[in-house]
């Protein structure tokens, strides 16, 4: 089977003025179906950056990219709308969440841009995805109503609601507190235990630990790429994350 | 085909979640979409009034006057030539044929006393056709005959304000008043004709035989004007043409000589008195629509606030897969349905104060559907107008950029 991801020799140059800034020097990604991997590194390392290429947010400015078996690169500004919304689920650090709007309503919101109508009854896959991160009690609270832990969670549906190939999240236990950050964590880990290919950008060890494979970057290039040994796996029964009580201690 | 059936609900519920917003934004377009409806209705309803006085005039009337005194058939300025006498009169009369009513007609201002006091008033020499010229009838008595008319008869009959003002409550007819030195005795009232276009009050008047008012109030043989029916409404242009051509025989008029007499129908005044009336109407409606596009740009200026306001939004949803084409579709009907909803209570308004203005004030209002069509599809015209540009601001946003601002 060919990888998901796939990219050669990435390179990302911002324009500041009169200056290039480069942000990514020719990083080369291979990654499995049904991998973990977490990216890591400092800030001003391209992790953010390579992020928002992997997640069809921003283009390259050389270098290849395959995602799914379709080149990427150079795609229009609608087509990358369109392999977000078909192939990509996005989990970010502020949650991103529309403010007045229910969980459910949050999480149909993919759906409504889902021109292949992949998803047949789009509240009933809204309701699907909640129940699957734990939520099934909370579907019609606003945002505002719920914690830190249930806000990423509610997020995580979002991403989930499409059946993407790939699941991006951009430090995503970065405004959560540490217990809440292992809930979330467990719910990535029954997500990747049913076959979801997860990436994730952290910079806490900890938190990387949780997946399978870890990518470190440093001044835009890859100086580690290597299996995890001692995995962190969270809970005793890895089926048990969804109803790993209220989210959040906040 | 996406879900487009969803976009209008998204667009109707971001406003109703801002509902006083919206409601302040919208004020511009309920004030332009209203006025505008109701300066037009007005303005037709005051051209339906003038269609009406017309019509109370008699539409097939005709009348012949000399070419400078055309103020309304009054012999006005010092130089102005009275081409006229009874023998014109007279001569049409055995002559035309499309006209079947034909009266020379001579006025004069007058004091009149008797009754309950004095009241300054124009006397108007008439011929016996005059009522059905001017399809005016007589409430109390009758019209003079033409024994009357033949023997110079001292009689008259009174329009409805003298009666009111001189006999409040009394039956005026046979008793005698003065007007200028002269006895009249009074053997009719007439019945209530109202306001001309003008506005000048139509029933402030007596009539009396021609013959008489030549012969005691003015002297001479020269009458101000003929005033002629036509014997149907279709037959209008002949009888004019008719007319013409038989004073110019009569006038001893060569070909190519410019005629010593204007005729006039009342189509022609019609045509003015309408013409003035558009021309007011289109002029209010104008000052409306401006009223309607600034209410534009205010739906523009809070769309504008809006987008920067909903930048995170926008970078969500572009980051879960909406299209350009998506966002500027969410911002435009926004904006579309802030003036669409501006126009329904707009109309709403223009309807109440319309009414209003008809019940309390007694001005004529006439809504003109295709008016409250019009204005409620301007409204939504100018929504999409000014709903582009910060449509157009809010798609063209970088998703990246979008989602980092706070």
């Amino acid at each position: 089977m060919p990888p998901i991801v796939s990219t050669h020799a990435l390179h990302k140059v911002y324009q500041m003025g009169a200056v290039g800034v480069p942000a990514l020097r020719g990083v080369d990604l291979h990654i499995e179906e049904g991998e973990f991997v977490a990216i890591m590194g400092a800030s001003g390392s391209g992790k953010s950056t390579l992020m928002n290429i992997l997640g069809c947010l921003d283009v390259p400015s050389t270098g290849t990219y395959v995602l799914a078996g379709r080149q990427v690169d150079g795609l229009s500004r609608d087509q990358r709308a369109d392999i977000r919304n078909q192939v990509i689920g996005f989990v970010f650090q502020g949650f991103n969440l529309l403010p007045r709007a229910s969980a459910l309503e949050n999480v149909e919101l993919p759906l409504v841009y889902d021109r292949a109508r992949r998803v047949g009854d789009p509240r009933r896959a809204a309701e699907a995805a909640l129940t699957r991160v734990g939520l099934a009690d909370r579907m019609t609270h606003a945002p505002n109503r719920l914690s830190g832990g249930e806000q990423q969670r509610v997020a995580i549906a979002r991403a989930l609601v499409g059946n993407p190939r790939l699941v991006l999240a951009d430090e995503p236990t970065g405004n959560l507190d540490t217990r809440t950050s292992m809930e979330i964590m467990q719910v990535f880990q029954d997500l990747n235990d049913q076959g979801i290919t997860v990436l994730l950008v952290t910079h806490e060890q900890d938190i990387s630990r949780c997946a399978k494979r870890i990518v470190e970057l440093r001044d835009g290039k890859v100086i580690r790429d290597a299996a995890i040994g001692d995995r962190y796996v969270v809970g005793s029964d890895p089926r048990a994350g969804g109803t790993a009580g209220p989210g959040g201690a906040s | 085909m996406i879900a487009w059936i969803r976009y209008p609900g998204v667009a109707l519920r971001s406003l109703l979640k801002n509902k006083s917003r919206s409601l302040l934004t919208s004020l511009g377009i309920i004030i332009g979409v209203g006025s505008v409806i109701v300066m037009v209705s007005v303005g037709q309803g005051s051209q339906a009034d003038i269609a009406e006085t017309i019509n109370s005039m008699g539409v097939n009337m005709l009348m012949v006057m000399p070419p400078h005194s055309m103020r309304g058939g009054v012999n006005r300025g010092a130089g102005s030539l009275a081409t006229f006498t009874m023998d014109d009169a007279d001569y049409l009369r055995e002559r035309s044929e499309y006209c079947s009513a034909i009266s020379a007609m001579t006025m004069s201002p007058a004091q009149v006393i008797g009754g309950e006091g004095n009241w300054s008033t124009s006397v108007l020499g008439v011929d016996v056709d005059y009522p059905r010229i001017r399809d005016w009838g007589v409430d109390q008595g009758e019209f003079f005959t033409a024994r009357d008319v033949r023997t110079r008869s001292k009689v008259a009959l009174i329009g409805k304000t003298i009666a009111d003002e001189l006999f409040p409550g009394q039956n005026p007819v046979g008793v005698r008043v003065r007007v200028r030195n002269t006895p009249f005795t009074i053997i009719g009232v007439l019945s209530e004709k109202g306001e001309d276009a003008r506005g000048r009050d139509q029933d402030d008047v007596i009539l009396a035989p021609v013959t008489t008012v030549l012969a005691r109030l003015k002297g001479g043989r020269e009458i101000d004007m003929i005033q002629a029916s036509a014997r149907t409404i279709e037959e209008l242009d002949e009888a004019e043409e008719e007319v013409a051509d038989l004073l110019r025989t009569l006038h001893k008029i060569m070909p190519g000589e410019d005629d010593d007499f204007h005729v006039r129908t009342q189509t022609e005044i019609i045509e003015r008195a309408s013409e003035t009336s558009r021309i007011m109407t289109s002029m209010l409606g104008a000052v409306a629509a401006v009223s309607l596009i600034v209410g534009g740009i205010g739906i523009m200026n809070i769309m504008l606030v809006s987008v920067t306001e909903r930048t995170r939004e926008i970078g969500i949803r572009m980051a879960v897969g909406a299209r350009e084409r998506d966002i500027l579709l969410q911002f435009m009907l926004e904006a579309v349905s802030l003036s669409l909803a501006g126009g329904v209570i707009g109309v709403m308004v223009a309807l109440l104060v319309a009414a209003a203005l008809d019940a309390i004030w007694g001005v004529t209002t006439v809504v003109n559907p295709m008016v409250v069509l019009m204005a409620f599809g301007f409204a939504g015209i100018v929504g999409v107008f000014f709903g582009i540009y910060p449509a157009r601001k809010a798609a063209s946003l970088n998703p990246i950029d979008a989602l980092r601002h706070e």
